[in-house]
């Protein structure tokens, strides 16, 4: 591909393509966190759901040469990880954050297990749509090259938006996690509904993990996630538990993981794995703007707890 | 949602009795509600006015007896069955939920929802259900951010949309100011006038049964102990009814403040943020007498939590100063001992105990680490705890199963009477209490009340806050109302009236 020097204009360019390319999981992470969050559990376990997420997508689609069938199977083995969790979180005394970071670890444990066989081969890739094809410059047609799933996640994010007011299901989901007295008077079991609130959280996950493997960065290795699972958790507090602010939030998060490498690919050779660190640093920062020692979190879900 | 036309139902229980395991806490109850009706039921805190509700609404199996509901023998197993019955219950915390609009709790809280919420239909139909009420609320802001009262309406207005008309009132008006109470008991009692609707209440405070209910039903440890019509019967007759023929400790009578009486306490110009830290409480200027009770009205949440907190070094002050007999006071260990302040928060297990440490030890945090002549000791004596705390559970009876039970299993009067015991004994120049007598029952509270003009009279200032304002006009030499995080009226207790002081606890002014 021959290349065209439009010089500084590459970093917002590229910097606008990572954004597209690297939020991507950070959506589904994050729109499954708000999921589970809104009923009142927290699951930290969803690194862990995302890694093996990546894995199994790949392996599937190795085996099967369809990479959709891959992504079913990440969606079906987060849906399991996610059901886990809320089935053990019922029991009584259980801590949801202590089972997410034991899930973290298994699920990521298991992955490499199961993977192993998989580093090697290749799956062929999701497909993505060429937006840019209009454009002559190469870096454009790379910028705008957007794969389905962060189509599909933009949409998801405006429909859970629309759901949690206009659906009953919604409804539900919110008292449970604001009250669950008043679920209870209400005839709802907040356990069940906390199950099956966990475990499409868990799935959307497991799509994030496929989306790792199968698109960018687009091979099955045990590095494969940075931690995205994590800070996606961070990310829905940020977000405020509003699914539109969790897309924001994400594509926020991809622009600032796409920094490094812009910066990189126009020449600046020193100091640009300061940059890398920028997702990281951000994480650190919000955490840190958004807490207060006497102010308590607005919008937060009631029944969101760390001393149950 | 019934249709428009609705009906109050009369309901009746026959030989009512729920025994668990040995112990009975309902004893054969027999009580007649008519339609229409407005009935109070009294009783003591464990007298078994919530088993009794409890049964009838299907939350409990009753060991025997039966209910009648419009004179036909029904079954109810489960609370459910209640409410297709058409009886409900309005619970004494509040069920709605916070984050939800009135809209959306109203909607959802209904037996069928559709999949689809169709939002300009169900507001169509809300708006045209509301048209009959006799309430007018918001109904498109969260619940969160209504008034106690608006919740309480809203609380009613649930039960009225699901189309019950029979309704369970559990002290309805304990967190309502005066004005509200009156308003919500009024319109309730209008709609059953009307025969629309059909009330049971549980209630403590005799002037709302006088001036709402037609008939009351007392229950004392599980029996029916009186019952009869309102208008026959004085509050010294359903006092007697309620607690027998127990003796009720009497209020000392006051003594006259000395005019020259030294000011204990001096707040200035205090600033802290309240708990959401959105917006703060300021306390421009407030002195407490030697020998004063000054009381701050206020519904809760108007920033009364957040100032005891302040003054019991709970919370951090942003600015102002806080004096304590002329010395700068910032609640530490020493300051308070030295200045003889005492304390007693609400919540007194939560705020003023360590749970899970035994009795004796939660009576001797204010004199563990000193010896007789108040200096401090290495060694701490198990003993001389022991028998300090042994005399203190005896003069205050606090009612224990031994001292080194943990203080987390007395019940809450005589976790209120053990840290009572603790703050006042000794001497004591400044006095800080909170809401002591809530959720006790009537001799308790009596008792607590006295031991508080007891210090006063002693020479002690006392600050006292307090939700419920027949509390403060008992016992306050001056009261103060605090809204929105300021001190926002002051009047003598000779020329108080609740009118004018519930308007300004409701920011009308």
């Amino acid at each position: 591909m021959e290349t065209t020097d439009i010089g500084l204009w590459g970093v917002p360019l590229a910097m606008l393509g990572g954004a597209i390319r690297v939020s991507t999981p950070f959506i589904f992470v994050s729109l499954g966190e708000a999921i589970t969050e809104r009923s009142g559990r927290i699951n930290l376990g969803l690194e862990g759901t995302l890694v093996f997420g990546a894995m199994s997508a790949y392996a599937v689609a190795v085996v099967t040469g369809s990479p959709w069938l891959g992504l079913l199977a990440a969606a079906f083995a987060g849906l399991c990880f996610g059901l886990f969790h809320g089935w053990i979180c019922k029991f009584p005394k259980v801590n949801d954050i202590a089972i997410g970071i034991a899930l973290m670890l298994f699920g990521s444990g298991l992955a490499f297990f199961f993977g192993k066989p998989f580093i090697q081969p290749s799956a062929p890739d999701l497909p993505a749509i060429p937006f840019g094809a209009w454009s002559s410059i190469p870096q454009v047609q790379a910028a705008l090259n957007v794969n389905v799933l962060f189509l599909i996640g933009a949409a998801l994010a405006v429909f859970l938006w629309w759901a949690f007011r206009n659906t009953r299901v919604g409804l539900i989901v919110r008292v449970v996690g604001d009250s669950a007295d008043a679920a209870r008077a209400m005839g709802l079991n907040p356990n069940t509904v906390r199950l099956l609130a966990t475990g499409a959280g868990g799935a959307l996950a497991g799509i994030g993990g496929a989306y790792l493997s199968l698109y960018y960065p687009g091979s099955w290795t045990e590095r494969i996630s940075s931690g995205q699972g994590l800070m996606a958790v961070a990310l829905v507090i940020f977000a405020r538990w509003n699914p539109l602010g969790c897309f924001a939030a994400a594509l926020l998060f991809g622009g600032a993981g796409a920094l490094g490498p812009a910066l990189q690919s126009v020449g600046v050779t020193q100091g640009y794995y300061l940059f890398y660190a920028a997702p990281y640093i951000l994480t650190l920062v919000i955490m840190i703007a958004t807490s207060s020692p006497s102010r308590t979190l607005a919008g937060a879900p009631g029944e969101l707890s760390i001393t149950k | 949602m019934s249709g428009t036309h609705r009906k109050a139902i009369g309901v009746e229980t026959i030989g009512m009795t729920m025994r668990f395991g040995a112990f009975t806490a309902l004893d054969d109850v027999s009580i007649k509600v008519p339609a229409g009706s407005f009935h109070a039921l009294l009783g003591e805190n464990g007298a078994g006015k919530s088993t009794l509700v409890k049964c009838m609404m299907g939350f409990y199996r009753p060991t025997s007896g039966d209910m009648l509901v419009d004179g036909r023998e029904v079954a109810i197993a489960s609370p459910r069955d209640a409410s297709a019955l058409g009886l409900g219950m309005v619970y004494q915390h509040f069920t709605l939920v916070p984050s939800l609009t009135g809209a959306e709790n109203l909607v959802i809280s209904r037996e069928k929802v559709p999949g689809v919420i169709d939002w300009r239909k169900e507001r169509g139909a809300l708006a045209a259900f509301m048209e009959r009420m006799p309430f007018k609320l918001p109904l498109d802001v969260k619940v969160a951010e209504l008034a106690a009262g608006e919740k309480q309406k809203l609380e009613i207005i649930k039960q009225l949309y699901l189309g019950r008309n029979f309704l369970v009132l559990d002290e309805p008006t304990s967190v309502l100011t005066p004005g509200e109470a009156q308003e919500v008991l009024g319109l309730v009692r209008g709609m059953t006038k009307a025969g629309d609707l059909t009330v049971l209440m549980i209630s403590h405070k005799f002037h709302e049964v006088t001036a709402f209910a037609d008939d009351i039903t007392v229950l004392r440890k599980g029996r029916l102990t009186g019952t009869g019509k309102v208008s026959d019967l004085s509050h010294r007759e359903m006092a007697a009814m309620m607690i027998g023929d127990q003796p009720i400790a009497a209020l000392d009578s006051r003594l006259e403040p000395r005019a020259d009486a030294e000011i204990v306490l001096k707040v200035k110009a205090l600033k802290a943020l309240d708990r959401t830290g959105l917006k703060s409480i300021d306390i421009a200027d407030l002195g407490v007498r030697s020998g004063e009770i000054v009381g701050i009205a206020g519904i809760s949440g108007n920033g009364q939590k957040e100032f005891l907190e302040v003054l019991a070094g709970q919370r951090a002050r942003d600015q102002g100063e806080v004096m304590v007999r002329g010395t700068a006071y910032a609640a530490t260990r020493a300051e308070a001992r030295a200045l003889n302040v005492r304390l007693i928060p609400e919540e007194p297990l939560k705020n003023a105990c360590a749970p899970r440490m035994t009795v004796a030890e939660n009576i001797a945090f204010r004199t563990f680490d000193v010896d007789g002549s108040g200096r401090p000791v290495s060694w701490i004596s198990a003993g001389a705890i022991k028998s300090f705390s042994a005399r203190l559970v005896e003069q205050f009876k606090v009612k224990t199963a031994s001292l080194s039970s943990p203080i987390a299993s007395l019940s809450g009067g005589n976790v209120q009477r053990a840290v009572l015991a603790r703050e006042l004994t000794g001497e004591v120049d400044l006095l800080i209490v909170s809401n002591p007598c809530f959720g006790l029952d009537f001799s308790a509270v009596a008792e607590i009340r006295a031991r508080i003009m007891k210090a006063r009279n002693a020479g002690a200032a006392v600050l006292l806050m307090s939700e419920d304002l027949d509390e403060l006009l008992e016992l306050s030499d001056r009261i103060l109302v605090m809204s929105d995080g300021a001190l926002v009226y002051e009047t003598p207790i000779a020329q108080a009236s609740v009118q004018t002081i519930g308007e300004h606890m409701a920011g009308h002014h």
